[in-house]
C-alpha cells in the first residue's frame, strides 16, 4: 500500500471526527511515513511500519468519547437557513421525543443487563450468609432439639454455604463478561457513527 | 502493567525525550524505543494531552521541502519530570517494603 492509499483509508475511517482533527491526525501520519522514507525505507515499507490503517482507526475509535462522536454527527455541516430552523422548531415535539425514547431504551437495556448481574450477586451473597449463620444455629438445634433436626439444619447450612462458594466464580465471570459486552456495544455504536458518514461520502 | 500507571510513565518518557532539545514525532519514537514500545497513535494522543496541559509547545518548520512539527518542553513539563522523580523515590521505598524477604 502506498502513502496516498493509506491516508485515504484513514481519512474514510475517521470521517466521523471533526474535520480539523482528521487533518491534524493525517498530517501526523504523513510526517511519520516521510521521516521513515528519509531514513532509506521505501514508501511501502514505511507505510507497513506504521501498521494497518484498520487497527489505527479502531484504536482511535476506542479512545474517542461517544459524546464527541454524537455531537459531531448532529452538528450541521452548513449554517442553517431560516426555513430549516423553523422546520426543526416545528418538528421538535416529534424528534425530541424520539431521541429521548431512544436514549431511554438504551439506558433501560443497560440497567436491565446490570440488574441481572446484581441479582446474581445478591443470590450468591444470601446463600453464603445464610450458610454461615445457619451452621451455629444448627449446632444449637443439635444440642437442644436432638440429633435429627440438628443434623438436618447443619446439612442445609452446608449446602447453602457450598452453593454460595460454587456460585462465586460464576458471578465473577458473568460480571466480567457483561463489562466486556457493554464495552463492545459502545465500540460498535461508535464505529457505526463513523461508518455512516463514510457511506454518505461513498455515495457522493 | 496497570493502564493508569503506564499512561503516566509514557507521558514522562515523551517529556524526557524532548527535555534537552526540541524533537519531532519519529525521533521521539526512536529515542524511547530502547525503553518502551510506543505506537504512532499512542504518541499522537500523548502529545495532544501534553500540549493541552501546556507541558510542551509545538511549532511547524520547513524540512526538506515539507513541514515538520517540532515539540519543545515548557517549565510545566520540566516540573512534571521533577514531580515524577520525587514520586519515584516514594514508590521505590514502597517497593522495598513489598519485596522484602521475610
Amino acid at each position: 500500500m502506498n502513502k496516498q492509499e493509506f491516508l485515504t483509508r484513514l481519512r474514510n475511517g475517521l470521517s466521523g471526527l471533526p474535520q480539523e482533527e482528521v487533518e491534524e491526525r493525517l498530517g501526523f501520519y504523513c510526517e511519520m511515513i516521510e521521516d521513515r522514507m528519509e531514513e532509506g525505507l521505501s514508501e511501502e515499507e514505511a507505510v507497513e511500519a506504521i501498521g494497518p490503517a484498520e487497527t489505527i482507526i479502531s484504536q482511535i475509535i476506542g479512545g474517542t468519547p461517544l459524546v464527541k462522536l454524537v455531537k459531531e454527527r448532529v452538528k450541521p455541516k452548513h449554517k442553517l437557513k431560516a426555513w430549516e430552523i423553523t422546520l426543526l422548531a416545528l418538528g421538535s415535539p416529534l424528534w425530541i421525543s424520539l431521541v429521548l425514547a431512544f436514549i431511554c431504551i438504551a439506558l433501560s437495556l443497560y440497567i436491565v443487563l446490570w440488574s441481572c448481574v446484581a441479582a446474581l450477586w445478591a443470590a450468591d451473597l444470601s446463600l453464603a450468609i445464610s450458610g454461615a449463620v445457619s451452621i451455629p444455629v444448627g449446632i444449637i438445634t443439635y444440642v437442644i432439639e436432638g440429633s435429627i433436626p440438628g443434623s438436618a439444619m447443619i446439612a442445609c447450612a452446608l449446602i447453602s454455604a457450598g452453593l454460595g462458594i460454587l456460585m462465586f466464580p460464576g458471578c465473577k465471570a458473568v460480571s466480567k463478561g457483561t463489562l466486556r459486552l457493554t464495552g463492545k456495544i459502545t465500540h460498535w455504536i461508535k464505529s457505526l457513527l463513523m461508518r455512516k458518514e463514510n457511506d454518505n461520502n461513498a455515495d457522493k | 502493567m496497570d493502564i493508569q500507571l503506564k499512561r503516566g510513565l509514557l507521558d514522562v518518557c515523551v517529556l524526557a525525550a524532548i527535555k534537552n532539545e526540541e524533537s519531532y514525532g519519529y525521533k521521539i519514537i526512536k529515542d524511547v524505543k530502547p525503553y518502551v514500545e510506543l505506537s504512532e497513535s499512542t504518541l499522537y494522543t500523548i502529545l495532544k494531552r501534553l500540549e493541552t496541559a501546556e507541558m510542551l509547545t509545538v511549532r511547524s518548520a520547513e524540512h526538506e521541502g515539507r513541514l515538520r512539527k517540532y515539540y519543545s518542553i515548557t517549565d510545566a513539563g520540566l516540573g512534571r519530570i521533577d514531580e515524577f522523580k520525587e514520586d519515584w523515590k516514594e514508590i521505590e521505598s514502597i517497593y522495598q517494603f513489598v519485596a522484602r524477604e521475610c
